[in-house]
């Protein structure tokens, strides 16, 4: 997604929610990590407004609160699609042919590991490891697994998802 | 009174391959022959046979049902609850047994294993604080608060337990660290930060008996005299995270967590800690700094955290697996059992997950100093499809590959530290001959690379320059003087580097080395991958004698790189093919050569 898309839905965020989320952490600097992850569960996203607030009513330096949150894989400043794809990464899915996997969405969807299609449709992320070794190699869409993947049957399983 | 307790194996490795649906068909099926009142159905831990999931294990008939499917359940409801007959058919099989198998004590996968950190998963009900108490729960904990916290720490220490995260520090000897550092404020941190790909032991732990982490918290804070604690738990396990809520909140209504326990007037809270996505955070003093809300980048040891942890406080950090082994120690006569367990330097069990491809994928435990051999052929069954056994690579990114010469190795914290490898946290993956040892290490590599924190510089620049090298090997630009640097290379980067992460990231490139050097040296000398993984490296031919124009090879390929007619030996166009991989998972007749890039086709290799 282009910087100026991001830019103008930042321009809607509504920052009574991030109050609403901040509030019974005030004065606990300890807390950011847990606070952030609210934000993003309820923005999908961080977005930069929802940052500055964060900084703003916790005392933080934004420059430190971006330095937490890109620190961590799991925030996000960028909107994700309406369908994320994990594909794991883990030992045993990565001898069991992942990387296939991962070109053939990648070569299905155009785009690359981390970006999202234009039309938000889908979202392709990494991850480490799922914890079904069992069924590698093993891609999550949103919440659902799908395992034992070859290459020539990812299409079929991206079609299901709107 | 329920008549039978149906126990769904709901850990993550069977709710993906559809426990979930299982329970709803059983419960329609129940409800629609309006029995549902006479059965118990509990979504419970993992009895770790991942491989043959989802699983139910139906009490007291003590029968073992596997690879269901929802169109089972009628059967299942219809002959064994109402007509008391068991399903042979939804029975284990497997060239390991004779005939159908009936119970654990029947199938080969269990006859090795021993069941102390598990002893419970799968068994209870995870959410039911009543089933752990009744399993002998929270009985070491009363114990322990009626003895001295240094008298604790000895029985800890006298049963030998040793850190089962990886490095494998004594446990008692840590904890009477932080009981001996001055001060009134302690903490206890579980470390279930569990980051490793291809290791879920933890995971399956928590999520199948979270009452026995909690009790083996609260032994260790009246041990070391903390009164709080912190579960750091992955965010990528909302199933434990979920479970972990649950036996708090109840531990806290029976007066188990809070203030005066048990009368005693010891005093315990626990608190968890999501992460948010970083491997490091694994190693404790970056834990520590993500605890308290920054970035999760380790700090040089000493001071250790048993002087200067959490907020600056003395602080005890365990492991998932190490808590669980607790209570078993401390309760009455359990040091001398644990400690007949094991070998002289390392008691009592392991958990592994054991997978890669091996035919028995799963979570398995047992006694420590049972051999590799015993792991993958005795208890994982052999390698999958019948292929040859090449190496297994113990604990993870951190950990080395074991060569199959290596076989008779027994698993202890010691001898593997001598082959290369660790203990590591306890994932086992297992490969074959078609697992190419250079993309493994790269893989490897390319993981820590990308989680390196970039505090230090040897492991910022020294592992990326490790990866521009194998990356080079692996697209067939090596050069003979890529080993000497990498060797080069890794033992700095081992001898400087800040914290684990770094002086364990070069491992796997060592042992891969050491072990598999001829490998490294066909990649650059002869540029041809034998394992056909490194895509430059090598191409795939039709044996034109055995292919019998099956056309399953045509149909698969992705961009028409197959040619021939039905019933005529087909070939490939190497021009067009992207060496996918597609067809050689599809070909029935094995006839899809690796060979090197250029041979013709009746050469082969």
């Amino acid at each position: 997604m282009s910087n100026e898309a991001v830019a103008e839905l930042n321009q809607d965020i509504d920052l009574d929610q991030v109050d609403s989320i901040i509030e019974p952490y005030l004065g606990k600097k300890e807390m950011v990590i847990p606070i952030l992850q609210k934000v993003q569960d309820h923005f999908g996203y961080l977005p930069r407004p929802a940052m500055e607030h964060v900084a703003r009513r916790m005392r933080i330096p934004l420059s430190r609160l971006y330095g937490v949150t890109t620190f961590y894989a799991q925030f996000k400043l960028k909107p994700r699609g309406r369908n994320i794809i994990r594909v794991c990464k883990g030992t045993a899915c990565h001898i069991q042919g992942s990387p296939k996997i991962s070109e053939r969405i990648e070569q299905i969807l155009d785009v690359e590991s981390g970006e999202t299609t234009d039309d938000l449709r889908f979202t392709l992320e990494e991850v480490a490891c799922i914890g079904c070794c069992a069924l590698a190699p093993v891609i999550m869409i949103n919440d659902d697994p799908h395992g034992r993947l070859t290459p020539d049957k990812v299409k079929d399983i991206l079609d299901i998802y709107e | 009174m329920y008549e039978k307790h149906l126990m769904i194996c709901g850990a993550t490795g069977c709710l993906s391959s559809g426990s979930n649906q299982i329970a709803e068909a059983l419960k329609e099926e129940l409800d629609k022959q309006g029995i549902k009142d006479k059965y118990r159905l509990v979504m419970g831990g993992c009895p770790g046979f991942c491989e043959v999931g989802p699983i139910i294990v139906i009490y007291p008939d003590e029968v073992f049902y596997c690879r269901l499917q929802t169109k089972d359940m009628a059967e299942l409801v219809e002959t064994h609850l109402i007509g008391g007959e068991i399903v042979e058919k939804l029975l284990y099989k497997g060239p390991d047994v004779e005939a159908p198998a009936r119970f654990y004590d029947s199938i080969p996968f269990y006859f090795k294993q021993k069941f102390n950190v598990l002893r419970n998963s799968g068994i209870i009900d995870p959410e039911s604080i009543d089933e752990y108490i009744m399993r002998g729960g929270y009985r070491a904990l009363r114990r322990a608060l009626q003895m001295e916290p240094l008298a604790i720490c000895d029985e800890v220490k006298d049963a030998g337990l040793r850190g089962r995260g990886g490095a494998g520090f004594p446990t008692g000897v840590k904890w009477s660290f932080t009981n001996k550092a001055p001060g009134p404020k302690k903490y206890i941190v579980c470390n279930a930060d569990e980051g490793d790909p291809g290791a879920f032991m933890d995971r399956s732990i928590l999520e199948g008996d979270p009452h026995a982490i909690l009790e083996g918290m609260l032994i260790a804070g009246r041990a070391c005299g903390a009164d709080e604690g912190y579960i750091y738990c992955r965010a990528e396990y909302p199933l434990a995270i979920r479970r972990l809520i649950t036996a708090i909140q109840q531990a806290e209504e029976y007066g188990l967590l809070g203030s005066n326990i048990l009368d005693s007037g010891f005093n315990f809270k626990i608190n968890i800690k999501e992460g948010a996505g970083a491997f490091v955070c694994g190693e404790e003093t970056a834990l520590l700094a993500s605890i308290e809300g920054k970035r999760g980048m380790p700090r040089p040891r000493p001071p250790f955290p048993a002087q200067v942890g959490v907020f600056g406080k003395p602080t005890t950090i365990n492991n998932v697996e190490t808590l669980a082994n607790i209570p078993l120690i401390v309760r009455e006569g359990g040091v001398a059992e644990f400690a007949s367990v094991g070998t002289e330097g390392s008691k009592g069990t392991k958990v592994f997950a054991l997978a890669g491809k091996v035919r028995n994928t799963g979570l398995v435990e047992v006694p420590m100093g049972i051999t590799i051999e015993e792991i993958i052929f005795d208890v994982g069954g052999g390698i999958q499809g019948g292929r040859e056994f090449k190496a297994v690579q113990a604990g993870g990114p951190s950990g080395g590959c074991i060569p199959q010469d290596l076989i008779n190795l027994p698993i202890d914290y010691d001898s593997l530290t001598q082959a290369g490898a660790i203990m590591g946290s306890g994932g086992l993956v297992v490969m074959d001959d078609r697992t190419c040892m250079v993309d493994l290490a790269n893989y490897f590599l390319s993981f820590t690379q990308k989680e390196s924190c970039g505090k230090c510089t040897p492991c910022r620049e020294g592992t990326k320059r490790m990866l521009e090298i194998l990356d080079r090997i692996t697209e067939g630009e090596g050069v003979p003087e890529d080993l000497d640097t990498l060797d080069s290379l890794a033992h700095s980067i081992k001898d400087s580097a800040l914290c684990g992460l770094g002086q364990t990231c070069p491992n796997p490139v060592l042992t891969t080395i050491r072990y598999f050097r001829h490998e490294y040296e066909e990649h650059i000398n002869e540029k041809f991958c034998r394992s056909g993984i490194c895509k430059p490296l090598f191409q795939y031919q039709i044996d034109q004698e055995n292919c019998n124009g099956c056309r399953a090879c045509v149909r698969v390929c992705p961009v028409e790189a197959i040619k021939g007619e039905k019933k005529e030996p087909h070939e490939v166009i190497q021009e067009l093919c992207t060496r996918c991989g597609s067809c050689i998972e599809k070909c029935r007749q094995d006839c899809i050569m690796i060979t090197r890039v250029g041979s013709e086709a009746d050469v082969g290799n």
